[in-house]
Formats: C-alpha cells, structure tokens, sequence
C-alpha cells in the first residue's frame, strides 16, 4: 500500500518535533527513515500509525485519508524499539494476539491460528521458542517475535522502530540482510527507522533524510550519497572532509585540484576516496598542497589515511584519504612523509 | 486494624555487608528491644482479646455474637465494605489510567489529592460530610425536604468510608502502570485490539496481583474504619453501628464478652488480611522477578 503524508506537523509544547512534513511512499518499497536522535523518527511512524495525533496535515493509506482512523482499524504493523511484547503471554500467545482479537465474523479457528502462528514462527526461524515467555528470549530473538507479531495481521504496512538498534553488531549485521530478504519475499511498503547511515544504505531501497523535524532530502542511497542536497546530508551520510576555503591557505588551495574558479559556496567537501595523495619526492616542483601523513587504518580492502598540516597550518582538522590496499602498498608511505595532496571532487555547500 | 492497612511498604531482606554488622551485644540488645516492642504491643493486646472474648465460655461468645444489635453490626460492616469496596477499586483504576496514560493540566494537582485522605484526621473527614449534608450542612436541608437522610444513617456510613478508603487502589496501581508502560497496550492497538480487550487482554493481566493487593487493603480498611464513620453513624444501635462502633459501644457497657467478641472478629480480618498481603506480594515478586 502507498504511503501519502502531506504537510504533517507536530509540535510538544513550544517545541516542534516534526515541521511540514510531505513524504510519498510508492507501494512494495523498504524506505529508511535516517536521521540523528531526536529528530522526530518515532514520533513520525507514531503518526503514521495513528498511535499520535498530528497538529496539522494529512495521512493517506492507498489515496484513502486516514487521518482520523484509529490505531486499531489502520492495518499497520509496528514493530516497537523495545519489541514491546506481552510479558505475560508465551511467545505463540503473542504472535496469536492479533488473530485472537479479531472480530468474530472474520476470526479465523483454533486449526487455521494453529497453523499461521507456526508458519510465521517458521518464517522468522523461531518456531522451536513458541512455549518460551519473553523474558527468556535474546534480544534478537525478542525482535523476530516482533516482527512476526505484527505480520500475523498481513499488515498492509509494517513499520519497524529502530529494529536493531539495541542489538550488538554481529546480530545486526544478520538482521540486516535477513530483513531485507523478507521484505524481498513478503513485499510490504516497509518503513524502518534508523540513526546510522551504513544501516539505511545497505537495507533500504529509498532513503529519506531528516534532521530537526524536516526532510533533508528523499532518494535512493547511492543518489543521497553522490549528490546530497545540502550541508547537513553531506555531513551526515558517510564520510566528509570539509574545507574552510576562508581559512585555508589560498596558495595550498589552488594547487590541492580545487576548482576554486566554479565554487558555490564557502565549504568544500570532499569524500575520502576522492582525494589522491602523491609522494612528494615525486614533484618537487608544485609542493602547494602538501600535508604530513599522521596515521592510517586498515578498513578491510580500503586503507584510510589521516593527514594533518604542517607549518602554515593550511587546515586545522585532520584530513582523511582512503584508497585500495595495493596503492597504498604501491606508494610506500611512512608516518610523518610529507605527501602532496590531489583533490579530484568536491561538493560545495555555504 | 490500621497498623495493618497503612504499612504501604514491603520491607526487603537483602544481604548484609559484615562490615556493616555491629558487635554482638549491641546487635542481640536491638534485637530484644525489636521483639519485646512487638510482643507488648502487638501480640500481647490481640492474646488479650482472644481471651477476653472466650473468658465466659465459648457459648457466651456465640451468644455475644448471635446477639441482634452484633448481628446488625457486622451486616452493616459487610454492607459498607460491598457498597464501597467495588467503587473504589473502579475509581483506582480510573485514576491510575489517567495519570499513568494521559498528559492534563493540573496532573500533579490530582495525584497529591489522590493522598488527601490519608493526611487529614479520619474525624475531619467525618465532619466534612456532617457539614455537607447534616441538618445544618450545606445540602443539608435540600435532602431533608426530599426525606432523604445521609447523616446519622447508612449513606453517611458509605459517603465516609469511601472517602477514608478511596487512595488505596489508586495509590497500588499508579506506579505499577508507570513502570509498565503503555507500549504493551500500544502494540496490542496496532494489532486490532478495541480499548476494552487492550485492558483485559494486556494492562488487567499485567496488574493484577497490585489490583488484588490495593482492593485487600481497601477492604480491610472499609470494614475497620472508625474515627469518620463514628462521626456522621449516630451510634443507632441495631441500625447505624458498624463493627468497630458496635466494640465501642458494648465495652462502654461493660458488656466486656460483647465488645471483645467483636473485636475478634476485625482481629481475625486483620490476620487474614496479612495472610493474604504476604501471599499476593510474594506472588507479585515473583512475577516481576525480583
Ligand atoms: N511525548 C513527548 N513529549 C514531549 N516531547 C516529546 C515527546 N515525544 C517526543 N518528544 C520530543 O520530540 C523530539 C523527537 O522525538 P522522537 O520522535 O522520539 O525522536 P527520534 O525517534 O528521532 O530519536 C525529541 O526531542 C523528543 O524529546
Ligand atoms: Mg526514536
């Protein structure tokens, strides 16, 4: 189902937590919603879900307004940061609740609840825990649980609050992939939330950026990454290194690469593999842009290097440079070589 | 009566630092004052009503009891505890929903008043109702033009003891459904659940040992009030004494067996009552595994 929300507003006392707030959701997508901390995430899929009440604007479910629809009759499954499951029930009763508490007309038998409890406790790997309670689960087991819970109602949104964020890394990294692919087979417009970037991009198909209530920018994750729109996306979606062009040594600039005579804005920034590094021994002459390598760390096939500057102080944060391992092996460097420093792109923001 | 309803507390037996232990003639002489302190003021009067009661015989203490002013009594006192009990569990859970699940103005305001009964005098919450509705009370001669009587009769009874019992499970319940949360209740909404089977269904289950533990002490309250009930009740014997007012006025009558036959009975409440305080608070730990 499609998500529609236009020009949503929340405000807690004088202080707004989401501020005209206009977001499409083309149906069968796994959408991220990414921003730092107390941006307004929860409260957001709260809105959707008709858990909150929004100040102003709309909320439409396939074209249809569902503002003013209870919690209860959205058909939207929500999976809690803290799972929120019945402490009280055994891990089948949970799953069975949704089911259970359907209308007489339309609920389904003892057999046929049976049945599509064991099958969802399959799908998420757990079926063997179904006479467990809560309390004697792992966290991400206590996750799946949730996840089938709210699936039980074929759901024609799930929304999913900080799914792993209180998992440790190695079961996250699992979840990821495992979530991804049960959207791939289930195909239910998904919502989740996160605060880390690596999370979104990885997971999800569209990646909505918000920071202070607002929407920063709304694309696919390659597109947010190459072309963020703005200052705070480039900050915040991987790694950047900004450029004061007011502080840094004009004579360093012009020989970095930077194409000073296009900027459009006071900040250059610059992602990490888009800066080169030569040995300097190799160009006497031009030794404009030049910087001391500090240290380097392995990250896998990438090696990323921290440079700092040297006598005029051309910038007063370290600058940071990866390239493959091979090049790295290639160019021979050591800690405290002077290196000249080639910046191939760069994004300018004021 | 009271040193049982009162203690809101559960008192927690943990391990004790050896560092912290006192020497040993201290520690045995705190012990002894403890004990002697409990046995002469505790054990030592309810021994003594237990032997007052039985000291003509065990039939004059049946016939203390089958008597038909004690008969009225305890019907009164069980009439009382039936009309108010119900109520007030209703209320608490009113109250606790409210204060726990929703954001108003003047929250804070309610959840101190929710206390008001406790720090005021039982006997002023007597007086407010005689003042309110007694002959020379505000309403009061609205209700007598109407024939209605409230004060010195049963609904002056009911209107003071629901108000003496009324934070009990209020007071149970509010930080039991703080530290609950309403998440549960919120995913149970999401799957479908209506407001009615999210209360049942979720929140009823998750409180119910607090529930039980606050109408426990409701109840023993109700039946054992006397500073307010005596106020607005008339001392009517035969119609508007309650148990503790009946002990009352028997031993002003020197009818000793009466008064401690009586007596034992709100003894064996409060025994009871302990009993069953013990079993649902290790019940509730248990369960919320401490
Ligand atoms: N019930 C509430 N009352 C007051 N402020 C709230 C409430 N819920 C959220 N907020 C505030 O709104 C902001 C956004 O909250 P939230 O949506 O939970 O952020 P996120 O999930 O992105 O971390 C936060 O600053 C938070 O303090
Ligand atoms: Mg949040």
């Amino acid at each position: 189902m499609s998500i529609l929300l236009s020009d949503i507003s929340k405000n807690f006392g004088a202080f707004a937590a989401l501020d005209h707030i206009n977001l499409e959701i083309p149906e069968g997508e796994l959408v991220a919603l990414l921003g730092p901390s107390g941006c307004g995430k929860t409260t957001l899929l709260r809105i959707i879900a008709g858990l909150e009440k929004s100040d102003s604007g709309r909320v439409l479910l396939n074209g249809e307004d569902k503002t003013h629809e209870h919690a209860s009759h959205r058909g939207i499954g929500f999976v809690f940061q803290h799972y929120a499951l019945f402490r009280h029930m055994t891990v089948f009763e949970n799953v069975a609740f949704g089911l259970r508490v359907k209308n007489k007309k339309i609920r389904p038998n003892e057999a046929a609840i049976q049945k599509k409890v064991h099958t969802l406790l399959e799908l998420v790997q757990l079926d063997w825990l179904h006479d467990r309670h809560p309390d004697q689960l792992s966290g991400g087991q206590r996750q799946r649980i949730a996840l089938a819970r709210a699936l039980a109602v074929e759901p024609s949104v799930l929304l999913l609050d900080e799914p792993f964020g209180a998992l440790d890394a190695s079961v996250r990294k699992d979840l990821r992939l495992w979530l991804r692919n049960l959207h791939h087979d289930l195909n239910v417009t998904s919502i989740f939330v996160t605060h880390d970037q690596e999370e979104a991009m990885e997971v999800a198909s569209q990646v909505v950026v918000l920071n202070h209530g607002r929407i920063e920018q709304q694309g696919a994750p390659s597109d947010i990454y190459d072309n963020p729109s703005n200052a705070f996306v480039s900050r915040f979606i991987g790694q950047t290194n900004i450029f004061d062009t007011a502080e840094i040594d004009q004579d360093w600039l012009k020989t970095s690469g930077l194409t000073l005579a296009k900027t459009q804005g006071q900040f250059a920034h610059v992602r990490p593999h888009d800066i080169e590094l030569v040995k300097s021994a190799d160009l006497a002459a031009e030794m404009g842009a030049y910087a001391i390598l500090k240290d380097w760390q392995h990250l896998g096939s990438l090696i990323r290097i921290e440079l700092a500057g040297k006598g005029a102080q051309p910038f007063n944060q370290p600058i940071y440079a990866e390239m493959p391992n091979e090049r790295f092996k290639q160019l021979q460097l050591n800690r405290g070589d002077k290196v000249a420093v080639k910046i191939r792109n760069a994004r300018w923001f004021h | 009566m009271n040193a049982v309803t009162q203690s809101q507390h559960t008192v927690k037996l943990t391990a004790i630092p050896q560092a912290l232990e006192d020497p040993t003639w201290v520690r045995r002489g705190l012990i002894f004052i403890t004990v002697g302190f409990i046995f002469l003021f505790l054990c030592l009067p309810l021994s003594v009503v237990i032997i007052e009661a039985f000291s003509k015989g065990v039939s004059a203490y049946w016939d203390a009891l089958a008597q038909p002013e004690a008969q009225a009594a305890i019907g009164l006192t069980l009439l009382t505890a039936l009309a108010t009990v119900p109520l007030n569990t209703v209320f608490g859970i009113t109250a606790a929903w409210c204060i726990t699940r929703f954001e108003f103005l003047g929250k804070s305001l309610l959840t101190t008043l929710i206390d008001l009964p406790f720090s005021v005098s039982p006997v002023i919450s007597g007086l407010i109702f005689v003042l309110l509705f007694g002959a020379q009370g505000w309403f009061g001669s609205w209700f007598a033009e109407h024939d209605i009587k409230i004060i010195f009769a049963v609904p002056g009874i009911i209107l003071a003891t629901l108000f003496i019992t009324f934070p009990f499970v209020a007071r149970e319940l509010i930080p039991l459904m703080q530290e609950m949360g309403s998440e549960e209740e919120e995913a149970a909404l999401s799957l479908g659940a209506s407001g009615w089977k999210t209360f049942f269904l979720i929140t009823l289950p998750n409180i119910k040992w607090g529930l039980l533990y606050g109408v426990l002490l409701c109840n023993a309250r109700a039946m054992g009030e006397f500073g307010a009930v005596s106020v607005v009740s008339g001392h009517i014997r035969g119609l508007t004494n309650t148990l503790p007012l009946h002990v009352e006025v028997s031993y002003n009558e020197y009818d000793f067996v009466g008064a401690f036959a009586s007596a034992s009975i709100l003894a064996g409440l409060a025994i009871v009552t302990l009993i069953l305080k013990s079993v649902l608070e290790w019940k509730q730990q248990r369960e919320r595994g401490y």
